[in-house]
């Protein structure tokens, strides 16, 4: 049986004796029989009932249960009957380990459940209607399930807790909190951040987050994980739908979007299709009826990150191994993800210069529409309305952080995630599985299967290895790895390392960086090494061991993705989530990737004709020049742990 | 808060860490033993316990207000909690309240001006044949009257005179 138990790693607080442990001590027997309702099997020792039930197709109901998160047992709503147990059991937290009788709707277990549903929506203030997971509400689904018809213990007539609006990405309503702990066990074990916990005690219990401080002003990184896992809509993103509609109706506002690649991977899901329903197309098609005046791909500043961050790359090898000079340190950390650069802002400020100054490929994206794309159009900058759609609640706070306004403006004006586009298609009446095709617009229309796994973990390293092992053996990536998939950076394992050798015969420095480097001679016959880690927990990890200079401290180069899957696994994407269904995002987008391939268009970053046109018609000064460094590159903050 | 107060509250903690280990399970003894110097635990000492055990300051924080004996708010030198349950109710509970309230010049949940009481109801304390019953920091005191009120009051000041070590700095903590 398949462990989906996050438990059994180390990420769980719980002393080892209390884990959920999968016993497979030797001269014991490895299973075990049960038997529940009307099946008789054998199972192995120290499944729970919960992951029998399941197995067999018997559905039991689950609240603060979730696949990606370690067990809790705190809500009940799974009470089984077992034989000889004077009380039920919560089976989500009940391994087998001798032979028993289980028994999953019985009148006592009805009752229990029905009783415990009716004590849930006592405390749980809220109007079904005006509330963003009407539909999708695993509470409102129990309640249907169970026939609740009345409040049998009272339902609150007033809200009790002011809702917290004060971070750019994530509202709290605790009014709607039914204790779960999803949120606390996503935020301290999953992503290792520890914002949320419970304070007090008994019926004073609530969900707090350190002195109960706003969301704005503690360690929060906005990765937004929490709002993927929670039940109700206690947690959510701040909704920007209004001002995006607003503009829209503005018929003197120009308004773009950009759009990210994880979206189109995850927004069918909104639309009742299966998870991995590649919507690319069909969603530049819904994005033009919706009234946005040009639909862009985020993907070519995916490619432009790629050039910049690997030049930077490129530049810093050569400072730190030829010219000794080390102000930029190795290993590089990549940028892209704005909830793991808020994480070592806070947690690991001492090792800011290792991350690479660029921005993100949204930033990179809203600095040139106010600048190149409005210069070219002939567009005032102050009427573009810049809007991007992303997997992303940090996204929202990143496009609001003062060092991104270098166009002279707030370069991106709004950020939507998943959710919230798929709830402006809706209104729009569109329904998108049925839409026509479309492409991108230019002059940003062309973008490359590099651009697109940026929304998976490793995709990031393989578009920049490609590109870096082109510009330095001159030869194509084809001859090193097949089909240009550098599998061995692909993957779910948190933390991935991986090594590359580069050959001893280098090609000529490409013409795009001839001005930054005059040979590879120095690369010749070096390895390559590189890490890969996903989840601010597996992150954690890695910063660990470079503080403690393990293998990691060795690497060149490593990518960090604040999200477990990297971006397909955002907080802005469809709920629910589990590792089921970000393996399936991951198909989708790495089969776009190979569809580029296929389709003859270009994979690889610096083949994206676009990309070259920018760099010939307006960052003239190459990459990591001059004007990129304006309009492409940032700095960070050492914000620090400690909470003022 | 002074550097200076800060610098020595975090060797103290240090010491502590020292004493009890580094394990998150280290964390309730020396909460506790910070509770009984300081008689709070702040803001400040929350962060640094949690920085020096590797935990989180939320996690600390969650600790400290789901146990009554550990407190974010000051508390007093004397912090006196009268059992509230049946027996020591029937046992006649109210009247030594009442005295108390009156003595003391505060009701319950609040500390005397000067910082040296907090009144503060528990639960049973399972002393339920001697109430009524109640606890002056760690001492059980059992069939409490009105009369014995006024000399509990009178033996704790004694203990609490100007040449202790305790000093008003510290109360802000």
């Amino acid at each position: 049986m398949k462990d989906t138990n996050a438990c059994a790693d180390d990420t769980c607080r719980a002393p080892v004796s209390q884990r959920t442990q999968v016993v497979d001590a030797p001269g014991t027997s490895a299973t075990v029989k049960l038997k529940i309702d009307d099946h008789e099997l054998n199972i192995p020792m120290g499944t729970t009932i919960l992951e029998a039930a399941r197995e067999l197709g018997i559905h039991i109901p689950t609240l603060c249960h979730h696949d990606d998160l370690c067990v809790a047992g705190v809500c009940r709503v799974c009470l089984v009957e077992v034989e000889g147990q004077n009380t039920l059991q919560a089976s989500c937290a009940y391994p087998i380990t001798q032979p028993i009788t289980v028994k999953t709707h019985t009148r006592k277990v009805r009752q229990a459940r029905r009783h415990i549903i009716d004590l849930l929506l006592s405390k749980h203030y809220g109007e079904c209607y005006s509330c963003f997971r009407n539909n999708n509400c695993e509470l409102q689904s129990l309640a249907k399930e169970y026939g609740v018809d009345f409040f049998r213990f009272g339902h609150p007539e007033k809200p009790l807790y002011e809702v917290d609006r004060s971070s750019y990405s994530v509202v709290r309503d605790m009014n709607k909190c039914v204790l779960c702990r999803r949120c606390i066990r996503t935020c301290i074990d999953l992503q290792e951040v520890g914002v949320l916990e419970a304070a007090g005690r008994s019926d004073g219990t609530t969900i707090s987050t350190y002195l109960d401080k706003p969301l704005g002003e503690v360690v929060c990184i906005n990765c937004g994980q929490c709002i993927n896992r929670c039940p109700t809509g206690a947690l959510r993103a701040k909704d920007r739908t209004d001002d995006v509609w607003a503009a829209i109706d503005n018929p003197e506002k120009h308004v773009v979007i950009q759009t990210a690649p994880s979206p189109r991977a995850g927004i069918g899901e909104e639309f009742n299709q299966e998870p991995g329903t590649p919507m690319t197309w069909k969603m530049n098609t819904a994005l033009k009826r919706c009234g946005f005046d040009k639909v862009f791909d985020t993907n070519f500043t995916a490619d432009l990150t790629i050039i910049e961050e690997g030049t930077e790359l490129i530049l810093r090898l050569y400072k730190n191994l030829v010219q000794s000079d080390s102000s930029q340190p190795l290993p590089q950390f990549t940028s892209c993800s704005p909830g793991w650069v808020k994480y070592i802002e806070h947690f690991y400020p001492e090792y800011l210069p290792h991350v690479s100054t660029c921005k993100s490929p949204q930033q990179m994206f809203g600095a040139l529409i106010k600048t190149w794309y409005a210069r070219m159009n002939n567009i005032d900058p102050a009427n573009i309305v810049s809007v991007a759609l992303m997997p992303c609640s940090a996204k929202k706070f990143e496009c609001n952080r003062p060092e991104m306004r270098d166009s002279g403006y707030k370069d991106v004006d709004n950020g939507l995630t998943t959710r919230e586009l798929a709830q402006m298609i809706r209104e729009a009446g569109i329904d998108l599985p049925e839409m026509p095709k479309s492409d991108f617009d230019n002059p940003f229309g062309t973008a490359t299967g590099s651009g697109v796994i940026f929304g998976s973990t490793g995709g990031v390293m393989e578009a920049a290895l490609r590109s870096v092992i082109e510009f330095v053996t001159g030869k194509k990536v084809e001859n090193f790895y097949d089909h240009a998939n550098i599998i061995p950076v692909r993957g779910f394992e948190g933390c991935r390392y991986a090594e590359l050798q580069i050959p001893d015969e280098v090609g000529p420095v490409p013409e795009l960086i001839q001005h930054l480097v005059p040979n590879w001679d120095w690369l010749k016959g070096a390895t390559l090494k590189v890490g890969i880690a996903h989840g601010t927990a597996n992150a954690k990890k890695v910063m660990e061991n470079i503080k403690a200079g393990g293998k990691f401290s060795e690497c060149h180069f490593i990518e960090f993705m604040a999200c477990p899957g990297g971006c397909l696994g955002g907080g802005g994407q469809p709920i629910p989530t589990s590792p089921e269904i970000r393996a399936a995002r991951a198909r989708a987008i790495y089969a776009e990737d190979a569809a580029y391939g296929d389709a003859g268009k270009a994979r690889k970053s610096h083949e994206n004709p676009a990309v070259l046109r920018l760099y010939s018609e307006f960052l003239t000064n190459g990459p990591c020049g001059h004007k990129s460094h304006h309009l492409l590159h940032t700095h960070y903050t050492a914000r620090g742990k400690y909470i003022g | 808060m002074l550097t200076t107060q800060q610098d020595r509250l975090m060797g103290e903690i240090n010491e502590l860490v020292e004493v009890h280990g580094h394990d998150r399970s280290a964390l309730i003894p020396i909460l506790q033993d910070i509770q009984s110097r300081y008689h709070a635990i702040s803001d400040f000492t929350m962060q640094v316990v949690a920085d020096r055990l590797e935990i989180h300051p939320v996690e600390v924080f969650g600790v400290v207000t789901f146990y009554s004996f550990l407190n974010e708010k000051h508390h007093g030198h004397f912090v006196i909690r009268v059992c509230r349950t049946i027996s020591c109710d029937m046992a006649g509970k109210d009247a030594v309240a009442q005295q108390l309230r009156s003595d003391l010049g505060i009701d319950f949940g609040e500390t005397t001006s000067d910082g040296r009481f907090t009144l503060e109801w528990a639960n049973c304390i399972g002393m339920c044949d001697q109430g009524p019953a109640m606890l002056v920091n760690d001492h059980v005191l059992t069939h409490v009257t009105p009369e014995r009120v006024h000399d509990i009051l009178a033996a704790c000041e004694k203990t609490f005179g100007p040449h202790t070590p305790q000093s008003d700095e510290e109360h802000t903590l």
